[in-house]
Order: C-alpha cells, then structure tokens, then sequence
C-alpha cells in the first residue's frame, strides 16, 4: 500500500483539514463561483466542514434562526458584475433585490439590510451616486430599511469598479417548515414567469450582441407574491429563487436533497422569443441562464390553482406556470419532458456554460 | 421562434417517425457525422422515436473531440507566455491536455480570453499592438474560411502581432478512414449539413459510389434528422446507394463558392492527427507559405513534452462509431463533464457528454461489461 492510500484512510475527526489535493482543483478557477458542480463541492469540501453546524447544514438560501419566541431568516450574498449597469437594472438593484429574495425564499418578510462596498480606486463618484441611488428605491418599494454599512478602497486595477455585499434579516410569520426536505410526492412545481433573462441581458451587453429587441434583465424583488401566498395559507413546502446555474441547477439540487424524483413539462416553461433566439445562436441551454426575479414554489397539487391565481396578480409574476410535478422513484433526479414528447435528464450546470463552435 | 418551431413540431415529428416505421424491414446502422447532430438527437430524444431496427451510432464530427492532445498542450504552454492574449471558442477552454486546461492557464494568470470569431481576435491584435494574440483556429470546414478570412485580413493589414494555432479538419477523408476499418458497421450517413453549406456535396459522391454507401446532406432540427434518417433507409431499403441532400434549404451542390475561394487562397490540405483515431492523410489543413508568418506552431518555441492519453479512455473507438459511450469503463465514474478524462466528454457535441447529460439513466441499465 503506497503512502497516499493510508493517508485516505486515517479518519478525517472532528477537525477541519485542508482539502486541498483531496479538491478537484488546486487553484479557484472561475467555475467555481457559477453556482454549479463545482460552486456545489466548494461548499461542500470547504466551507461545509469547516464551519458545520445545524443552521448551515440545512443547507438553505439563508439561516433560519429562533431569538426567543420569533423565527427569523439572516442571509448574505456579495455582487460583482460587469458590466454595472445593464437593461432592466444594475449592481445596486441586484444587491438589494438578490438579498430580499434570499429571505424571502426562507419565507421571511424582509425586515432589514446591510450594505458594504469595495470601491476601486478611481471609480467616478457619479457612478456610486447613480448605484445608491438604484438601491434606496429598490428598497423602498420592497418596503426594507438598509440600517449599517461599511466602505473600503482598493488600489486601481484591484477591483471591477465596484463590488457589493448585502446582509438581510427577516421575521418568518407562519409555522410551516420551508426547504426542498419538506417536498412531497404529488406536489406542483410552480415557476412565477419567464426564464433566462438576466443572464441573456448581461451576456448581451457584455459581448456586444445586438438583437432586433434589447432583453430586459428579470432583476426584481419577488417577496410580495410570496408573503401573500403565506398569509392566504398556502402550504408551501419549498421556495427557491433561480439564480446563477438557472433553474435546472436550482431543481436539481432540490431533488437531491429531498430525495425524489422531478419531472417537468419542457413547453410548460415560458421563455421569451429575443432569449430562446439568443440562446440558439450561442448554444446555450436557458434552463441553465441566471435569473434575478424568478422562482420555484412547491405547493400540494390541491392548492395550485389557488397559488397560480395569486401569483398572477402581481407583475412580478404575471407569467406563472405549473412546470411540473414531485413523484416516488430514482432519487435526486430531474427529468424533462421535451417537446417531441420524449424524455431527458437535466443535470447540474458542470462549470461555466460555455458557447459551442457550431 | 420562426425558423426553428417549424422544424420542432410533435405530430410531424410522429408522422415522420411512422412513415420511417412503415419502411423499415430490416436492422440498419446509420452514423450521423456531426457532433451538433448527435447533442440534438439525445436532447430531443429523437432516437427514442425510431423504429428497433435503426441503430444510430455517433461520429468523429465534434471539433473539440478530434484535436489532438499534443495540440492542446500547445495550446497551453502558448497560453502561458506572458507576452500572448491566447483565444479560443468557448467549449475548448475546458479540453484536458495531458496536466490542465486552458482555464486553468487562465485561473495562474495567463491571458486567455473566449471569442466568437477569429476575426474578434485580429481586432484584439490591432488594439494591442505590444502583445503577442494567438488564435486558436479548431473546427471542421464550417469555421475554416472564417479563419482563413482572419489570417488574409491580417496580412493585408500588416498586422503582424496576429497567429494561429492551426487544427482544421475535415470531414470527408474521416468518412473512408471509417468505412476502410475491417470493423466499420455504418451502413448509411447522415452528412454534416452545416460542413456542405461551405463545400457543396460533390465530393461525397466519389465515397458513395466507392463504398456503395447512402449519404443523405442532414440539417439539425428534429424533422431534418428524421427526413435525413428516412431518405437514407429508403435508399437502404431499395438497395440504392446515392448523394441525396435533405438541407435544400441551406445547402446547394456546390456550396458556397466565397468562403471556398478564401479559404484555398490560406490553406492547403495536409495529413492531420485526429484524436482518437490517429493520422489521416490528406484531412486536414494547413497555411500556404505565403501565409506561413501567421503559424504559431513556427512563432513559439516548441515544448519537447508529448501528450499523454488515459489508458482506460476509448474515446478513439467512440469517435469511429464502434464503441458506444457506456462501453467505456470509466464512463460516468471517473470521467464525467465535470471532470473529463477524454475529449468526447467536454464538449456538448461530443458523444460521452450528450449520453451523460441526456441518457445516464438509461445507460447505466445498458453497460455492457467492460472489456478484459
């Protein structure tokens, strides 16, 4: 037995071990920050061991605490995008909005945030104005107060301009357990509008794609649709709000947890004309494109219409569908009914999605 | 979406997967060369739709597949040097070379950037006139007079900071070198629609005539494969053995006549290594002298190192359409997209990360034992 076989054996214990040469990779490579296979193992081999505890090992959009007699949702999220101003929003709008979601996803009414920022080194001071300009009206009309900050100055050349990171808390106002655990077999799987815009939007302006329409990111606060589905009493059994990896990543990591089967209705999930068209030409796959305004909600198939109907009174989810349903079977699997009428698996996003020679 | 739904709707689908089940009296093994054809056959489901008899098997038509690993080592120890802006198509990034990738030559610091034309990176070499821009030029006849028009825009310029890293194949000389080998099953082509936009089908008839093989011109949607499936059976089924073209709407018989004109203007055609399947003459191309400047493998120093395969990997015997991706004994375990051990595993084209993606489940029921 040679000496990187006993090493394998020794028992890892209770004390956090430096992965590397047991990671797949001995540097960070830009994959790793895509939301997919390898963002998935980063958590999982990294930050996972060393920080376990119960709160992190739910493995949710945000911690869901109990202070006394309240339950509240805390989360954070950092943003870095280029460019920082793109259709349908900018850095500002996604970092508000993003952490709302992340709380709303817990089922928590959005209370208050956070904001720092790392600012580079020559950043036009118009720029910053325009950005916390963006941020104070998302938060306004998302109705949270942004209640402590911070700011750092990197040197030029160090930072994209500008970076930020927001932290939320929220007070959760109902009793149900929300996470892809509690998923039951039979549930509808319910999307609340059209997917792949962001991403589309910013791959266009930052590669210089023209198309006969400019794509408008979907960027948007989605907690009120949410907080009504609540207070109606809808048993929502999971929320989750589609970001980097798209909505196949996000279900597939659903599945997993809870350990069931999903399967989807491909000509259920609306996607407009620019992004399919976009998507084509790149060969890319829309159920893989980032979202900024969407989510999956997963409610007992006896209430879909009553959720369908709310969801549709809002703008930010006029579009709503039921994609799919929750069955018995193969673990952790998602499976998609495509348009011919046949069948395929969806798997996680593996890296970047990156566009095919032809 | 105009143009494409047409070509996507269910119940032609169906009537053309009856008309192909009234056909049919016998087994018969077709093999559809380009790689954009085998991602659409498994995304679709399209083979699921085909009657038992018709076995379709995947061929070498993936350009990320085929490049040699010599190459890609090339490529990175290029990408590496500090003076070069290395670009690239972006499924090439991810193609193992025998240590890394070119995104990890990325993630130490190289510069190495995804475009979407060769011509994207001539204007990358103008911009940065102290650099050296480096691209690399991977692909069937499809991309090549785009490459071409690249290295005769930068000649004309005189923009001299501009080269390639040169691994254009193409498709017909991989067609006999398939249906030479003693253990060749295909018995009818799909042809690569996209590769006869460029040169026309002409030269696919000498091939048809020699082998007494049916190769139908194929497009890329649902209904073009499965008009391409049912034209090449009937002629199966009716003992005929022709150049037939489904893709009349893309493809005319002489091709596009320009880009021809452009590309014999840069290249020449020389023997090539493909991956997987080793040399074939006269299958590749390589730059005229009178272009030779522009050849990278001449501007850089060569690294002596050879590339080295993993043993396990039978990506060559999947390229020629003899093997099936769950054959493999590392498909699916050690070797998946994520972390792929053969070409045929990174790019969607190629056939492994199609029947990862699309058919796990159905493979793992299917896998045959493996060899020794």
């Amino acid at each position: 037995m040679n000496r990187e076989d006993r090493s394998e054996e020794r028992p890892l214990g209770p004390s956090f071990g430096c992965p590397v040469g047991r990671a797949d990779h001995a540097q960070i490579l830009l994959g790793h920050g895509g939301g997919g296979l390898l963002t998935h193992r980063l958590l999982e081999q990294v930050f996972r061991p060393a920080f376990t505890n119960p709160l992190l090992d739910a493995r949710h959009d945000g911690a869901v605490l109990t202070v006394g007699s309240e339950r509240l949702a805390f989360t954070t999220d950092s943003y870095v995008v280029r460019p920082l101003f793109f259709p349908g929003g900018d850095i500002g709008t996604l970092a508000v909005n993003g952490t709302i979601n992340d709380l709303t996803m817990c089922g928590a009414r959005p209370l208050f945030l956070s904001v720092a920022f790392i600012l580079e080194e020559g950043l036009p001071i118009e720029i910053l104005y325009r950005v916390v300009a963006s941020m104070r009206q998302a938060a306004q009309s998302a109705g949270v107060q942004i209640v402590t900050g911070d700011t750092k100055v990197v040197d030029r050349g160090k930072g994209d301009g500008l970076y930020i990171n927001t932290a939320g808390v929220g007070l959760i106002m109902h009793g149900l357990t929300i996470a892809p655990t509690a998923i039951r077999p039979g549930d509808a799987v319910l999307l609340s509008g059209d997917i792949g815009r962001h991403g589309m939007a910013i791959m266009a302006v930052r590669e210089g794609l023209e198309f006969e329409t400019t794509i408008i990111s979907d960027c948007a606060a989605v907690a009120e649709p949410v907080q009504e589905l609540l207070t109606a009493g809808i048993e929502v059994h999971c929320l989750r709000d589609l970001t980097r990896g798209g909505l196949a990543t996000a279900l597939v990591e659903i599945a997993e947890a809870a350990r069931l089967h999903i399967h989807l209705e491909e000509t259920a999930i609306p996607i407009q004309e620019e992004v399919r068209g976009a998507c084509e030409i790149l060969g890319l796959d829309p159920l893989y494109v980032a979202n900024e305004g969407r989510f999956v909600c997963f409610v007992p198939l006896a209430q879909k219409e009553a959720a369908l109907d709310i969801l549709r009174q809002y703008p930010v989810a006029t579009d709503a569908h039921q994609i799919g349903e929750v069955r018995e079977g193969t673990e952790g699997l998602v499976t998609i009914k495509g348009t011919l009428g046949t069948s395929r698996v969806l798997d996680m996003l593996s890296g970047e999605q990156l566009p095919r020679i032809c | 979406m105009k143009f494409v739904d047409e070509y996507r709707d269910a119940d032609a689908a169906r009537r053309w997967a009856e008309r192909l089940a009234r056909l049919t009296t016998r087994p018969w093994t077709l093999m559809e060369v380009c790689g954009g054809q085998t991602h659409a056959i498994l995304k679709f489901g399209i083979d699921e739709l085909l009657p038992k008899e018709i076995n379709l098997i995947h061929g070498p038509g993936c350009p990320v597949c085929v490049t040699p690993i010599e190459l890609i080592d090339r490529a990175i120890a290029i990408a590496a040097r500090p003076e070069v802006i290395f670009c690239s198509f972006g499924d090439m990034l991810r193609v193992p070379g025998s240590r890394c990738d070119l995104l990890s030559v990325k993630a130490s610091g190289g510069d190495v950037r995804m475009v979407y034309s060769p011509l994207d990176a001539l204007r990358l070499a103008r911009d940065n006139p102290d650099r050296q821009v480096v691209f690399f030029a991977v692909g069937f006849e499809t991309t090549a007079p785009a490459t071409a028009l690249a290295v005769h825009q930068a000649a004309q310029q005189g923009v001299a900071n501009f080269s390639l890293l040169v691994s254009h194949v193409l498709v017909p000389p991989a067609m006999e070198t398939i249906l030479a080998s003693p253990e060749n099953r295909v018995q009818g082509f799909l042809a690569a629609g996209h590769v006869c936009a460029v040169m026309g089908y002409r030269e696919y008839e000498p091939i048809a005539r020699r082998y007494r093989i049916p190769i139908v011109v194929t497009g890329f949607e649902p209904l073009d494969i499965l008009q391409g499936i049912y034209l090449c059976v009937r002629q199966l089924e009716e003992g005929r053995a022709e150049v037939e073209n489904q893709y009349t709407r893309v493809v005319g018989l002489d091709g596009n006549r320009y880009a021809q004109a452009i590309f014999r203007e840069v290249f020449h055609v020389a023997p090539r290594h493909w991956r997987g399947m080793g040399e074939i003459p006269q299958s590749g191309l390589a730059l005229n002298e009178r272009y030779a400047a522009f050849d990278a493998e001449r501007r850089f120093p060569r690294d002596e190192e050879r590339g080295q395969e993993l043993p396990e990997c039978i990506a060559g015997l999947i390229l020629q359409g003899v093997r099936k991706p769950y054959d493999c004994p590392i498909f699916g375990t050690v070797c998946t997209p994520d972390h792929p051990c053969g070409a045929p595993m990174v790019s969607s084209e190629g056939a492994c990360a199609a029947y990862y993606r699309y058919r796990r489940l159905s493979c793992e029921g299917a896998r045959a034992p493996s060899p020794g």
